[in-house]
């Protein structure tokens, strides 16, 4: 089992933080890699990017969003619990370079996983421009820690109660008209990542993207994290998950995503239905 | 009854599920021979001075010394004689091409049926787990000396249990959450019942192998680093796990698969168990695209699943097909239909990007091409469309770069393949031997097992004696 020794919900019941216990896994992880974890014999295997390790202690640090069942039985492991199988490090790390002006924008979850690539970034010795967007105040994760490292820092929300009101993408124009960066870093959800990859197009600003295709094995094995990258079909898991953004095909990857949708929208019902059984049990024993 | 007109016996049939029942579920299909039958079958054999059937098995298991250990009743005593060969004969009576092995060079198939040998195989496989008292192959001295296996597929874990046996320290790495390569995320349940996979590994680990899975080598931890861990040798059998696709038109809809990620699904990850969380698309008419055993396994599968028609698409005709005649022939009993000599155009899918149909063009054989097969020819203005919601693709696999393209030092041939050895499965790099299909390209289980003997044979030579 990988012993979690430390549970925090940074948004309540929605986005949580598990600090795991798993020593090669931490001594092993560059920024931009993930592992693949599995909670019970009999579940599925579920990818979350890497947003911290600490290979003094063995731990890696995962932040996620309770989105369907696999995740909502994740938030209910507490600390000293832990979970079947934790496989990584995967996928390719990020290249970090010296390049210059570097903009880092994330958006919601995605937030967590550029952290650890925006620090790397930082101490590569570039200047660094974060925008971070959120739904609200409530859902801007790591605001403090990512302001810290950040030359330039400017969040923003939908509704307008953190930072100014709007999207990411009217931060990053704003940036743009001061000047040219080298290089943008985006990770958020979907449409976000290709509404910037679009602003930066005509300048061809280089831009990276994380993507989050489904995935099952995560070594190239099944092809399921198949993308569109250019004319090319890619495997996420070993040839990503960072690609150029102006190359790959959001659209497909949004269709893709959707595969499961409602085989996952009845587990989750059922698994909804268990919970609330289960209180009710409780709630009569006690 | 009637009188027997031939001195040859008839084989004597494997007792099966019928088909209409077993289509439905996900239990085994032959349900093996019981005592009587097996030394009946056993009295078959006529002991041939110059066994034949020795010569076509790739390890050259002592075939009629087991099969005159069963036809007198000494069953303990025969699976010991396979064991000294082969160590997963549970396994290999299940899912070897006899056909074209062992029982195709049998001497009695000349004028009539070959003796049963892989059926009498796995019958003292499964009588040892059942009877046989457990009691383990005496391991010699310990030699203090680490060796690191690589995939735990038949290939590794021949390696593993050759060179534990042999006094070394083994460690098995598995980059998936359970052990056994494509015994366990590949060959269906109702081919392969896992827990006898299950069984043999826990055998191994019973001698003293240190199973480590969830561990990716090439990302996790890298063969150099293997030994400056400390490890003295090193066996790399990670398989060919690489899907292949077409690159036609829609594969990227929701609905299509590669036969990995729909088998995968289906056997490591149980969807087919309400128990378990695995989603999956289940079909109503499904078409499966490839003539091996991979697709016959994926094709039977989706009938398990609940598809109400089934269709296996393959470009030439059946003489050309390389699926184990067992395995096609169980795969048309139970319903799947085949559509020879046809080849898919592209897959249409809706406006939420799921699958609705396949077209297809019919053809026919031409001259025979590079492989010696009849090449199939497109027959113009035969395209079709017929209705499909889900496809798997089953048009064989390549080798996975994952863990050879973070090592340079070890040689490649130009299609990925580690170049390693035949004789002894040493590769270009000091201390790194491999074998099973990362070196042939996608093979059997038992030609896997034998480059693992092969492969051990060399290491313990090296752990002794030196490179
Ligand atoms: C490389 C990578 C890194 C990721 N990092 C993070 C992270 O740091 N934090 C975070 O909150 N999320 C991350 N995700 C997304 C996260 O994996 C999904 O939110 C999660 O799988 C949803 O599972 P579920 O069963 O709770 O939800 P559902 O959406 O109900 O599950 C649908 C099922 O379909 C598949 N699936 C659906 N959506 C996804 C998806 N986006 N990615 C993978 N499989 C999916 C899985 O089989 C999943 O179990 C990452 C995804 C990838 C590929
Ligand atoms: C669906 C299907 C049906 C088949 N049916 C038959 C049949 O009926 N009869 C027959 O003889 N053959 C059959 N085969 C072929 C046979 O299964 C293979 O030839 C055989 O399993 C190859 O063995 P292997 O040990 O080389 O590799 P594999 O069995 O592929 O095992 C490799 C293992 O290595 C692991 N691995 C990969 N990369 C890494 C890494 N970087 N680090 C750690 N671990 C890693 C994998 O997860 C896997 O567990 C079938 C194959 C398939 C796919
Ligand atoms: S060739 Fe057939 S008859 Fe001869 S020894 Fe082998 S199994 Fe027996
Ligand atoms: S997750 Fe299977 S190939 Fe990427």
């Amino acid at each position: 089992m990988f012993k979690i020794v430390k549970r925090e919900e940074l948004v309540p019941s929605s986005v949580i933080l598990h600090e795991i216990h798993a020593p090669r896994v931490a001594q092993k992880t560059r920024p931009g890699q993930f592992v693949i974890v599995k909670a019970t014999e009999t579940g599925e295997r579920i990818p979350l990017t890497m947003a911290d390790t600490d290979p003094v202690a063995g731990t890696v640090t995962i932040i996620f969003m309770v989105v369907g069942k696999s995740t909502a039985l994740f938030a209910s492991l507490q600390e000293g619990e832990g979970y079947a199988d934790l496989i990584g490090p995967l996928g390719r790390a990020t290249d970090i370079e010296k390049v210059g002006h570097v903009v880092c924008i994330g958006g919601g979850t995605g937030i967590a996983v550029l952290h650890p690539i925006a620090r790397a970034m930082k101490e590569a010795g570039n200047r660094l421009t974060v925008i971070l967007g959120a739904r609200s105040a409530d859902f801007m994760i790591l605001k403090d820690r990512m302001s810290a490292l950040a030359d330039t820092f400017i969040s923003v929300s939908d509704d307008g109660s953190t930072g100014k009101k709007g999207f990411v993408t009217d931060a990053l124009q704003e940036t743009l008209a001061l000047g040219k960066p080298e290089l943008v870093v985006a990770i958020g959800p979907v449409p976000m990542m290709k509404a910037v990859s679009e602003m930066t197009r005509p300048d061809g600003i280089h831009t990276l993207v994380s993507l989050n295709p489904i995935m099952i094995d995560g070594t190239g094995m099944c092809g399921g994290c198949r993308v569109s990258v250019g004319d090319k079909v890619k495997f996420a898991c070993v040839d990503g998950p960072e690609f150029d953004g102006h190359a790959v095909d959001f659209d497909g990857l949004s269709q893709r995503l959707s595969a499961y949708k409602e085989e996952e929208q009845a587990a989750m019902e059922i698994h909804r239905c268990r919970m609330e059984a289960q209180a009710a049990n409780s709630d009569q024993q006690s | 009854m009637q009188e027997k007109k031939s001195k040859i016996q008839d084989r004597h049939p494997m007792p099966e599920q019928p088909a209409n029942v077993r289509r439905h579920n996900f239990l085994e299909v032959p349900l093996g021979y019981g005592e009587e039958t097996a030394m009946a079958e056993a009295t078959r054999c006529i002991q041939c001075k110059n066994p034949q059937c020795v010569q076509g098995c790739p390890v050259a298991v002592p075939i009629p010394q087991f099969i005159k250990a069963i036809a007198e009743g000494r069953f303990s005593e025969g699976i010991r004689t396979i064991w000294e060969k082969n160590a997963l004969p549970a396994v290999c009576g299940r899912v070897c091409p006899q056909e074209s092995q062992c029982e195709g060079q049998c001497i009695l198939g000349k004028k009539g049926s070959p003796v049963a040998i892989g059926n009498l195989e796995r019958f003292l496989a499964d009588w040892e787990r059942k009877k046989g008292d457990g009691s383990l192959p005496e391991k010699m001295a310990a030699t203090g000396k680490r060796v690191a296996v690589v995939g735990s597929g038949p290939a590794g874990l021949t390696v593993a249990g050759d060179l534990v046996l042999k006094g070394h320290d083994v460690t098995l790495f598995e980059a998936f959450h359970k052990p056994g390569g494509v015994l366990v995320y590949g060959i269906p349940e109702f081919r392969l019942p896992k827990a006898i996979v299950e069984s043999e590994v826990k055998t191994l680990e019973k001698l003293g192998v240190n199973l480590v899975c969830n561990t990716v080598v090439g990302r996790a931890v890298d063969v150099k680093e293997l030994f400056e861990e400390g490890f003295d040798a090193v066996f790399v059998g990670v398989g060919a796990g690489l899907p292949s696709f077409m690159n036609i038109p829609g594969e990227n809809l929701i609905g299509v698969y590669s036969a990995n990620e729909y088998l995968t699904r289906a056997n490591l990850m149980k969807a087919y168990d309400p128990a378990y969380d695995t989603p999956m698309v289940v079909g109503r008419n499904v078409a499966v695209v490839g003539g091996g055993n991979v697709a016959m396994d994926a094709a039977r599968t989706a009938l398990r699943m609940g598809a109400e028609s089934v269709k296996i698409i393959y470009r030439r005709s059946r003489e050309e097909m390389p699926a184990r005649l067992e395995e096609s022939h169980h795969a048309e009993e139970e319903g799947v239909e085949f559509m020879l000599l046809t080849n898919p155009l592209r897959f249409d899918g809706d406006e939420r990007g799921r699958l609705t149909s396949v077209t297809c063009k019919r053809m026919e054989l031409g001259e025979p091409d590079a492989s010696g097969r009849r090449r199939p020819v497109p027959l113009d203005g035969s395209d079709f469309t017929m209705d499909c919601d889900l496809a798997i693709i089953a048009v064989g696999s390549g080798a996975n770069p994952l863990l050879t393209s973070s090592e340079p030092e070890i040689a490649l041939n130009r299609w990925g393949n580690i170049e390693a050895d035949p004789e002894n499965g040493k590769t270009s790099m000091r201390g790194v031997w491999a074998g099973g299909d990362i070196v042939t390209g996608a093979a059997t289980v038992i030609l896997a097992m034998g480059a693992g003997r092969k492969a051990a044979t060399s290491m313990h030579d090296f752990l002794a004696r030196g490179w």
